[in-house]
């Protein structure tokens, strides 16, 4: 029993880093259709920027977890910018392929300049470092952190999206694009403003791994990008909750797993939850079913 | 009248068949005479297997519109049922015998995922395909018979010259006749309106099932060649990054066209021999590649045309007749 809640909150902690990264894919998704697979990726640079920060400049961890959000943002709004604006009349497989070519720019041109080999993160200190005691189990501070900065950066995330007039642009646009430029809404920047947020959420997501797993490389994107695509399918794409909950699902279901049958298979039974959802309710688990119109 | 058209047919199949024949015996005469040495030998091969997987790929994407990231998965099965067959057989008929089972075994599953994942679209077949690679790589990984993350080495090696020819002519032959078809015909129209095409009383799983077995298929066979010539796989041979070379060279070379597709093999083969020591360096500009490409000429470099000899004799008319004019 005390195993199983020791599973179940490793679980809690590797679910928010992929409904983190989900909430960007989701995002995207609801708003130009895109699977954005450079996403990954800036995650993978917000986790660099965390470690060239904690390492080489000494700052503390909240100051490089902004500053790693800060950085995302603006690499994810020139990504936009540069790559798939000039597409936007483009077919969806057009899009979809720069955004692959993309990913492997990033991959590859961090590879180049940072060298492929794996880095760690310095040990936290302070309070970070110690274990909080719950009856009979002890949980590392690391995990509470993890969750709580999760829990506000979605909190903060349903505020913008729901209270704000920018968020209110961005629920038009994703509804329908034509119409929402007729009410006079620049959708421009509405769409940057969607990959300004997601890649925020994404770059703190990045620092949030490398502090939780220590180990850092230019290729550790590509495989918690495919199932944080997979968490944000299985919510329903499209939809911010639904996100949430497909990240929590589908870490706590991997941790579990790899505790109980075989950590060798997780990824398989990640990526067999996918084609298993698409095949049975491709709208997702909070997602409507919309009729095809010819 | 209607002689002279069937001559002028049958002189143009002649000429194609004398040009394949040509290009077959003067690499031949080459290697025979050593300026084809070994080291060219494997750009050789290197270039003949990805004509015969970027051919494949294009039948599914550029020719029937379905988006598949899952073609390193196939040619993984091809390799590794080649690859056990012919180390228990180490003879010609058992390299036969291995290359026919993987292809088949890979069709086989190509059909099995084919079936359900086709009635999805766009990019969700894409991320199922891609999915559905991982999954075959992840279960090669931990398979005790495919030796896990060390892979299998020592395979007999029997592929050379003709036997990459035979394939690679064969493979492209097989496709252009299949999409001169009806069935191809009906493969390209549900490219281009998958509603239309159903309204007119084509069933569009079928066909779609129909070419992603045969991409499948051809995707086997390149992996069998593969295993055979360089004689040691793993499971990190076939991961999503060859998917990507695949689709790189079908959209470099244009979807819809298999000329292109066989241009861009040749030349992808060449940058990565000539930038091998950076590895690194060429995914970058690979990506590039992908990038300027999708932006400037998202039609590829040959679009949907086909290079042909018509194409080329009128290129040579028109150069003839300006030289006439001066």
């Amino acid at each position: 029993m005390e195993q199983f809640l020791h599973q179940i909150i490793n679980g809690i902690s590797l679910g928010s880093i992929y409904a983190l990264v989900a909430l960007g894919y989701t995002m995207v998704y609801g708003i130009i259709k895109l699977i954005n697979f450079a996403h990954c990726d800036i995650y993978m640079i917000g986790a660099y920027v965390g470690y060239f920060c904690m390492t080489f400049l000494g700052i503390g961890f909240v100051p490089s977890l902004l500053a790693a959000m800060a950085v995302c943002t603006v690499l994810g709004v020139t990504i936009e910018k540069i790559a798939y604006k000039p597409l936007r009349n483009a077919t969806r497989i057009a899009v979809l392929i720069t955004a692959i070519g993309v990913s492997l720019f990033l991959e590859y041109g961090t590879m180049f300049f940072v060298k492929a080999q794996v880095r760690s993160y310095p040990p936290l200190t302070g309070l970070l470092a110690k274990t909080l005691q719950l009856g009979n189990i002890s949980v590392p501070m690391l995990q509470v952190l993890i969750l709580a900065i999760t829990i506000i950066l979605m909190l903060l995330l349903q505020f913008v999206v729901n209270k704000t007039k920018i968020g209110k642009a961005m629920r038009a646009v994703s509804m329908d694009q034509d119409a929402a430029e007729l009410m006079g809404i620049n959708v421009d920047t509405t769409i940057s403003f969607t990959f300004a947020l997601g890649s925020a959420l994404a770059g703190a997501a990045g620092i949030l791994v490398g502090v939780y797993y220590n180990s850092i490389n230019p290729l550790m994107g590509v495989l918690p990008g495919l199932k944080s695509f997979v968490a944000a399918v299985f919510g329903g794409i499209g939809i911010i909750p639904g996100a949430m909950i497909g990240g929590y699902i589908i870490g706590i279901v991997e941790v579990l797993i790899s505790g109980y049958i075989n950590s060798m298979y997780r990824d398989a039974f990640v990526f067999a939850i996918l084609i298993l959802i698409l095949i049975l309710k491709p709208a997702g688990l909070l997602g409507k079913n919309t009729r095809e119109k010819v | 009248m209607k002689k002279l058209a069937e001559t002028m047919r049958n002189t143009k199949s002649w000429t194609k068949l004398l040009l394949l024949v040509l290009t077959y015996v003067i690499i031949q005469l080459l290697i025979l005479f050593g300026i084809i040495q070994d080291f060219q030998q494997i750009t050789l091969t290197t270039i003949c297997i990805n004509i015969i997987l970027a051919v494949s790929l294009n039948l599914i994407t550029g020719f029937t519109g379905q988006f598949s990231l899952g073609h390193a998965g196939f040619m993984s099965i091809g390799a590794y049922t080649c690859a056990l067959i012919t180390m228990r057989m180490p003879t010609i008929p058992g390299f036969i015998l291995g290359l026919v089972a993987g292809a088949v075994a890979a069709a086989v599953v190509g059909i099995l995922v084919g079936l359900p994942t086709l009635r999805l679209r766009g990019d969700y077949l894409a991320i199922a395909t891609l999915g559905m690679s991982e999954i075959i790589r992840i279960v090669f990984l931990n398979l005790n018979i495919t030796n896990g993350a060390a892979g299998l080495s020592g395979i007999p090696q029997f592929v050379n010259w003709p036997w990459l020819f035979v394939f690679t002519a064969g493979t492209i032959l097989l496709i252009v006749n299949f999409l001169k078809s009806s069935h191809g015909r009906a493969c390209i129209s549900i490219r281009e309106d998958e509603i239309a095409a159903e309204a007119m009383g084509i069933n569009t799983t079928k066909y779609k099932v129909t070419a992603f077995a045969i991409g499948a298929f051809c995707a086997g066979i390149a992996g069998a060649l593969y295993a055979s010539y360089f004689f040691f796989i793993k499971p990190t041979t076939f991961n999503f990054q060859k998917s990507v070379d695949v689709l790189v060279m079908v959209v470099l070379g244009g979807m819809g066209s298999v000329s292109g597709s066989v241009l861009a093999a040749i030349l992808l083969a060449l940058i990565s021999t000539f930038l091998q020591s950076f590895s690194e360096l060429r995914m970058v500009i690979y990506s590039l590649i992908l990038i300027i490409i999708m932006i400037f000429r998202p039609q590829g470099l040959m679009g949907s045309k086909e290079l042909s000899l018509s194409m080329l004799s009128k290129l040579g008319s028109k150069f003839s007749f300006r030289k006439g004019r001066v």
